[in-house]
C-alpha cells in the first residue's frame, strides 16, 4: 500500500501538479481583466514548463553532476542537461517579461489603465 | 568562408542588429545601412548554401566544431535553403521598403526598428536552418520578441496588439517546449537527426498524442492556425507598416515550416499518433481556409482583409501537410515560398498606399491606377496569384496541391480549394474594381490637385520602397514561372520517408 501510493506521488504526483498549474496560469490569463496579472499568469505558465523539464532531470540516489572521486557511474548523477536547457529557457522569459512591460507601459500612456475592460471602452470612443 | 557560409546566415543579421544601434547613434543613417548589408550578406550566403545543398545533398555545419549530438548543427538541405533564400530576400526588401518609412523619426526610432527587423531576421532564418529542437525554441523565441516589437511600433492601437500577441504566442512558445520536452524526456536528445532515430521504439507509447498535440497547438498558435488565429488580424493591420510586409509574409510561415520538419523529418508520417495529428490539422485548415475567406469578404480595412485572407491561405499549407503525400507536400512548400511573395508584395502596397494617402479603406481606392500605376500593377499581379491565375506563384501551388489531393483520393480538399479560389475572387475583384472603375474618393482627388498644381510630374512613390515593392512583385511571377525546377528539387529532396 505504502509502496503504491510512494510510487504515485514519486512518479505521477508531481507531473500532475505541474500540469494542474501550467493549465491555471493559461486560464488564468484568459480570465484576468487586468493586464498586469495576465502578464503575472504568463510567468507561472513559463515556471511551470521549466519544473517540468527539471523533473524529467532527477534520479534517485543520484547526486549533483560535478565529478566526483568513487564515482564513475553516470547513472549516480543527475542529469545536468535539462538545468541548462532552462537556464536560457529562464533568460527567454525574462526578455519576454521585459518586453511586455514596456508594451503595458506604452499602453497605460496611450489609454490610461491597464484594466481591459476600461481600455475596450476607451478605444471604441 | 566559403564552408563557414551556413552560420553566416544567421551570424550576419544578429551582428547587423547590434551594430545598427550603435552606428545608429553616431549617423541614423549608417543604422539603415547596416541592417541591409548584414541582410544583403545573409541573402547571398544562403543562396550559396542552397546551390551547394543541390548538388551535394545537405549541408552540415557544427558550431565549434562539437559534432551532433553533443552539439548545436546547422543543417541545410534544398528544402530548408529555399526557405531560408525566401526569408532572407524578403527581409532584405523589407529593409530597403522601409527607409522612407521611418526617415522623420528620431535615431533611437530609427536604429531600433533596423535593429529588430535583423534579429526577426535572424530569428527568422535560425528556425529555417537549425538541425536542434532546443535551439529552434531560441531562435523562434528571438523572432517572436523582435517582431512584438516591430507591432508595437505602429502607433496608435499596436501597442495593445502586440501585447495579446505577445501573450498568446507566449503561450504557444511554452506548449512547444513542454512537447519537446517531452520528447526528451523520452529519447534523452534534442538533435533532430539523432531524435529521429530514437523516437521509433516510442512510437506505440499510450501518452504519445500529449507531445503531437503540443507541438501542434504550439506551431498553430504561432503560425495562425484557425482557430488559433485570434491574435494575428490585429497585430498584421497595426503592424509598422516598413515591416509589415515581413510579418505577415514570413513569420506565420517559417512555423509551417517547421511543423512540416517536425511531423515528417523527426517524427514518421505513418505512425498513427502523427496521422491523427495530421488529419486533426486538417480539418482545423479545412474550417480556416472558408472562416478566413469569409471574414475577409466582410471587411473594410485592406490590411485587415488580407490579414483574414492569410488566416485561409496557412489553410492550405497545412491541408497539404495532412494529404501528406510528395506531391502535397511540394504544394505546400510551395504554397509557404509563393504566398511568402504574394502577401509581402499586398501589405507592401497596403503600406505604400497609406504612405502616400493615408487611407487604409479599400472603397477610398478609386481610380488609383491613375495615380499610382506600379503600386496597382504589384497589387493587381498579387491579388491574381492569391487567386491562383496562371502563370502566378499561387496557381502552381493550388495544382500541385489538387493533384497530391487527386492522388491521395481526398476529393473534399479540391472541392475546399475551388471553392476558397471563388471566394478569394469575390474580395479581391472588388478591391480590382474600386481601384479600376469607381470614382476617384476624395483623398486621391485633392491630393491630385495639389499634385497638379504645386509640383506637376511629381513621383509616385520614393524609389526604394518602388524597386522593393516591384521586386517582391516580379518574384510571385518568378515563382510562378520556375515551378517546374524548384517542384523537381523539392521532390527529390523531401524526406524518403514520405515516399515510402
Amino acid at each position: 500500500m505504502i509502496q503504491t501510493i510512494n510510487v504515485i506521488l514519486a512518479d505521477y504526483l508531481i507531473y500532475m501538479l505541474i500540469f494542474a498549474l501550467f493549465f491555471l496560469s493559461i486560464l488564468g490569463i484568459m480570465i484576468c481583466g487586468n493586464y498586469i496579472k495576465k502578464l503575472i499568469c504568463m510567468n507561472i505558465m513559463q515556471v511551470a514548463v521549466i519544473f517540468f523539464f527539471l523533473c524529467t532531470a532527477q534520479e534517485e540516489d543520484a547526486t549533483i553532476p560535478i565529478l566526483e572521486e568513487g564515482i564513475a557511474n553516470p547513472a549516480l548523477y543527475v542529469n545536468p542537461l535539462p538545468h541548462a536547457l532552462m537556464l536560457t529557457a529562464i533568460v527567454v522569459s525574462l526578455g519576454t517579461t521585459g518586453v511586455a512591460i514596456a508594451l503595458l507601459m506604452h499602453i497605460k500612456e496611450t489609454y490610461g489603465s491597464v484594466e481591459e475592460s476600461e481600455i475596450l471602452r476607451r478605444s471604441d470612443r | 568562408m566559403r564552408e563557414n557560409a551556413p552560420v553566416c546566415i544567421v551570424i550576419l543579421p544578429l551582428a547587423a542588429a547590434l551594430l545598427s544601434l550603435c552606428l545608429g547613434y553616431v549617423k541614423k543613417e549608417a543604422a539603415g545601412w547596416a541592417a541591409i548589408i548584414g541582410l544583403g550578406g545573409a541573402f547571398l550566403c544562403s543562396l550559396q548554401v542552397f546551390c551547394q545543398a543541390v548538388k551535394t545533398g545537405e549541408v552540415s555545419y557544427y558550431l565549434g566544431n562539437w559534432e551532433p549530438p553533443y552539439g548545436i548543427a546547422f543543417s541545410i538541405d534544398p528544402l530548408s535553403g529555399l526557405i531560408a533564400m525566401m526569408a532572407a530576400l524578403l527581409a532584405l526588401l523589407s529593409a530597403i521598403y522601409a527607409l522612407s518609412f521611418v526617415k522623420e523619426e528620431g535615431w533611437v526610432r530609427y536604429a531600433g526598428f533596423y535593429a529588430l527587423l535583423s534579429l526577426l531576421a535572424a530569428g527568422l532564418l535560425g528556425m529555417t536552418i537549425t538541425g536542434d529542437v532546443f535551439n529552434l525554441y531560441v531562435f523562434l523565441e528571438i523572432a517572436s520578441l523582435a517582431g512584438y516589437g516591430l507591432i508595437g511600433f505602429g502607433g496608435g492601437k499596436s501597442a495593445l496588439a502586440s501585447f495579446r500577441y505577445l501573450l498568446i504566442g507566449t503561450i504557444g512558445a511554452s506548449f512547444y517546449l513542454l512537447g519537446i520536452g517531452y520528447l526528451f524526456a523520452f529519447t534523452g536528445t534534442l538533435n533532430m537527426a539523432d531524435l529521429s532515430e530514437r523516437m521509433s521504439p516510442f512510437f506505440e507509447n499510450t501518452f504519445m498524442w500529449l507531445p503531437m498535440a503540443m507541438i501542434l497547438i504550439g506551431f498553430g498558435i504561432k503560425m495562425a492556425l484557425f482557430p488559433m488565429h485570434g491574435w494575428q488580424p490585429d497585430a498584421y493591420s497595426y503592424a509598422h507598416p516598413g515591416a509589415a510586409g515581413l510579418i505577415a509574409g514570413v513569420m506565420a510561415k517559417i512555423p509551417a515550416y517547421a511543423m512540416l520538419r517536425f511531423f515528417f523529418c523527426i517524427l514518421d508520417p505513418h505512425v498513427p499518433s502523427v496521422q491523427m495529428a495530421m488529419n486533426l490539422a486538417g480539418i482545423a485548415a479545412a474550417a480556416g481556409i472558408i472562416f478566413g475567406s469569409v471574414m475577409a469578404i466582410a471587411q473594410k480595412d485592406f490590411r485587415r482583409m488580407l490579414a483574414y485572407s492569410s488566416v485561409a491561405q496557412v489553410g492550405y499549407i497545412v491541408v497539404g501537410f495532412s494529404i501528406g503525400n510528395p506531391l502535397a507536400l511540394t504544394g505546400a512548400v510551395l504554397h509557404i515560398v509563393g504566398h511568402g511573395f504574394m502577401k509581402s508584395s499586398l501589405f507592401m502596397t497596403a503600406g505604400a498606399i497609406r504612405y502616400r494617402y493615408g487611407i487604409v479603406l479599400y472603397e477610398n481606392f478609386g481610380q488609383l491606377y491613375r495615380r499610382m500605376p506600379v503600386t496597382t500593377a504589384v497589387l493587381v499581379l498579387s491579388g491574381l496569384s492569391m487567386i491562383g491565375v496562371p502563370p502566378t506563384a499561387g496557381f502552381f501551388s493550388k495544382w500541385y496541391l489538387g493533384l497530391g489531393a487527386a492522388e491521395a483520393g481526398e476529393w473534399i480538399y479540391i472541392l475546399l480549394l475551388l471553392v476558397s479560389s471563388l471566394l478569394n475572387a469575390v474580395y479581391f475583384f472588388r478591391v480590382f474594381e474600386t481601384i479600376f472603375m469607381q470614382q476617384p474618393s476624395s483623398f486621391t482627388q485633392k491630393e491630385a490637385d495639389d499634385c497638379s498644381a504645386n509640383k506637376p510630374g511629381g513621383k509616385e512613390l520614393p524609389l526604394t520602397m518602388l524597386f522593393s515593392m516591384g521586386a517582391a512583385g516580379l518574384l510571385v511571377l518568378v515563382t510562378g514561372l520556375c515551378n517546374q525546377p524548384m517542384a523537381q528539387i523539392l521532390l527529390s529532396s523531401l524526406p524518403e520517408v514520405i515516399h515510402s
